[in-house]
């Protein structure tokens, strides 16, 4: 895989930010667009658009094959079973927020459990303080090892015969932790409790089996791979999305409406309400191609070369702290420069064109666990090369005397 | 780095390293408690407001050098003001903000920090500390009711 060549099919990447080459190094947050998918997207608005499922006219079954035919290739990317049981949302958020308020306020009773980790982002925390909250449901927490890691035996002893949902990243956003979903699959199943797994982390970078982790809800982001913004996908098992009954109700999710009752179109589109994203599916489906074409599987390996490249070149900077495990991690860098605050990191890496993220990544209790107000975060994709890292660690030297 | 010592001049590096007021007040004093949701930087700033005037002010909390530095300049030059005259040094800040050339006689630390005005994504971190005080001063003149926490 050859990233320089890669990054030339990004035109967003071929710019001088502040007086320097761009390097973009905040992909956590969301990556750029190829000209592959830029395309694609302008194509089916020049060519093709029309609403979906209602047309008869050859506009609206070029659309709809569209739509649909991104629904499958989103399927056979995630080896789901079926393309029925991938539901199009906005994006991770969204599509944890229907497993919160569809199946866990639906089937959740007092006493219950939810188990959760301290690493997980905002999005999949809230819906089910909520969920908590809303049925009489006890929230509990896997607690985090010192390197950020979780440890099967207290996945073992937190999760017992009450708990119903296990949730769970994939890959945290913030410590690059990658988590053994496949064994807390099998702990959960073995207490009779589901997994729902946020995949925003993980579906870019790394070959994703729904099927082999054997996981019940599985949520992703177009956006951080490749795809437009406003699109990403719910995967569920077909018989928990079956019985659950639809959050939004309205135009394309029906079968029958009569005046004082209505009946749900089958799966997926029963959670479709509205017209959908269709343009953004358009996008998605071909951000896949663009990926398949690569290889995700080469993907990961030029990204786990680079991460190395840049922990041990990071590393070897005076006063600079990196959060999450050393080994065994996903393609982002966290840390701290000295007492620098990780805001005035975040701009004088900016003035050198280089892009990361300062905050708390959307992790406060994380951020609290940490002991840390906020981080600054350098994330990679496959575009990325030695040669950004080369430009962070020296751009970091000089931010570390400048505020000295 | 010339766009860099512009945001980062001397004087702002002076009031982040060894900030002034920096501390709690006695109790009895307005306290106003304003955090940026976004980045996580928050400002617990103590008023002690007698008889229109702001006899002393204090702060304590966490942020970069532009947040904390602003929290500094901003106590010291409150001290001794009017209600008024305090809200109008806070409406000054803002004009400096937006970029526009505002002279601060009353203090010329302040005017250190227009460089911010050229990073877009720091402005929220310098205003925090004013709508802080903006908040107190109008609590403590009896313009508000309650403070927002």
């Amino acid at each position: 895989m050859d990233a320089k060549a890669l990054k030339a099919e990004f035109p967003i990447l071929n710019q001088d930010i502040n007086g320097h080459p761009l390097v973009y190094l905040d992909n956590a947050a969301t990556t750029q667009k190829p000209r592959a998918v830029i395309e694609a997207v302008k194509r089916y608005y020049e060519w093709d658009n029309a609403n979906v499922h209602r047309g008869v006219h050859t506009l609206g079954s070029r659309a709809t094959d569209a739509y649909e035919g991104a629904r499958e290739k989103v399927a056979r990317f995630i080896n789901a079973p079926a393309s029925r049981q991938i539901v199009f949302t906005r994006g991770t958020t969204t599509a944890l927020n229907i497993v919160a308020s569809g199946y866990a306020r639906q089937t959740l009773r007092e006493g219950d459990e939810i188990v959760i980790t301290p690493m997980e982002h905002h999005s999949n925390l809230i819906p089910w303080q909520q969920a908590a909250k809303a049925t009489g449901a006890t929230l509990k927490y896997i607690p985090l090892q010192p390197d950020g890691t979780i440890s099967l035996a207290d996945v073992e002893s937190t999760i017992t015969a009450n708990t119903k949902i296990v949730s769970m990243t994939y890959i945290s956003n913030v410590l690059g932790t990658i988590n053994p979903i496949a064994e807390v699959a099998k702990i959960a199943h073995k207490n009779g409790a589901i997994i729902v797994v946020d995949g925003a982390q993980s579906t870019p970078h790394l070959k994703v089996d729904v099927q082999a982790l054997d996981v019940d809800f599985y949520a992703f982001s177009g956006h951080k791979m490749c795809a437009p913004t406003g699109i990403g996908a719910l995967y569920g098992k077909a018989q928990l999305l079956e019985r659950m009954e639809p959050i939004e109700f309205g135009g394309e999710m029906i079968d029958f409406v009569e005046l004082y009752d209505s009946t749900w179109k089958e799966l997926p589109w029963k959670f479709e309400g509205g017209t959908p994203i269709i343009a953004g599916a358009v996008g998605l489906g071909a951000a896949i191609d663009f990926l398949q074409d690569i290889g995700l599987d080469n993907i990961d390996r030029h990204e786990k070369k680079l991460t190395s490249y840049a922990m041990d070149s990071l590393s070897a900077i005076d006063g600079i702290t990196i959060y999450g495990p050393r080994q065994e991690r996903a393609g982002l860098v966290t840390f701290n420069l000295g007492d620098v605050h990780p805001h005035d990191v975040a701009t004088v890496l900016d003035t050198e064109g280089i892009a990361v993220r300062a905050g708390h990544h959307c992790c406060q209790p994380l951020m609290r666990w940490l002991k840390v107000s906020a981080t600054a975060r350098a994330s990679i994709y496959l575009y990325n090369s030695e040669e950004d890292i080369d430009r962070l660690a020296q751009s970091l030297v000089r931010t570390k005397e400048f505020f000295q | 780095m010339s766009q860099l010592d512009d945001l980062y001049r001397r004087v702002i590096m002076d009031h982040y390293k060894t900030p002034r007021n920096r501390g709690e007040l006695e109790a009895g004093s307005v306290t106003v408690n304003l955090n940026n949701p976004t980045c996580g930087d928050r400002i617990s700033l103590q008023l002690e407001i007698e008889d229109g005037i702001v006899r002393n002010a204090k702060f304590t909390g966490e942020g970069c050098s532009i947040s904390m530095s602003s929290a500094s300049m901003m106590t010291d030059a409150v001290k001794g003001k009017t209600a008024e005259e305090a809200l109008k040094l806070a409406d000054k800040f803002s004009s400096l903000m937006k970029g526009e050339s505002v002279e601060f006689d009353e203090y010329e630390d302040i005017e250190a920090l227009s460089g911010v005005n050229k990073f877009p994504a720091r402005i929220k971190c310098a205003t925090l500390a004013w709508n802080a005080l903006r908040k107190g001063v109008e609590h403590g003149h009896g313009m508000h009711e309650d403070i927002e926490q």
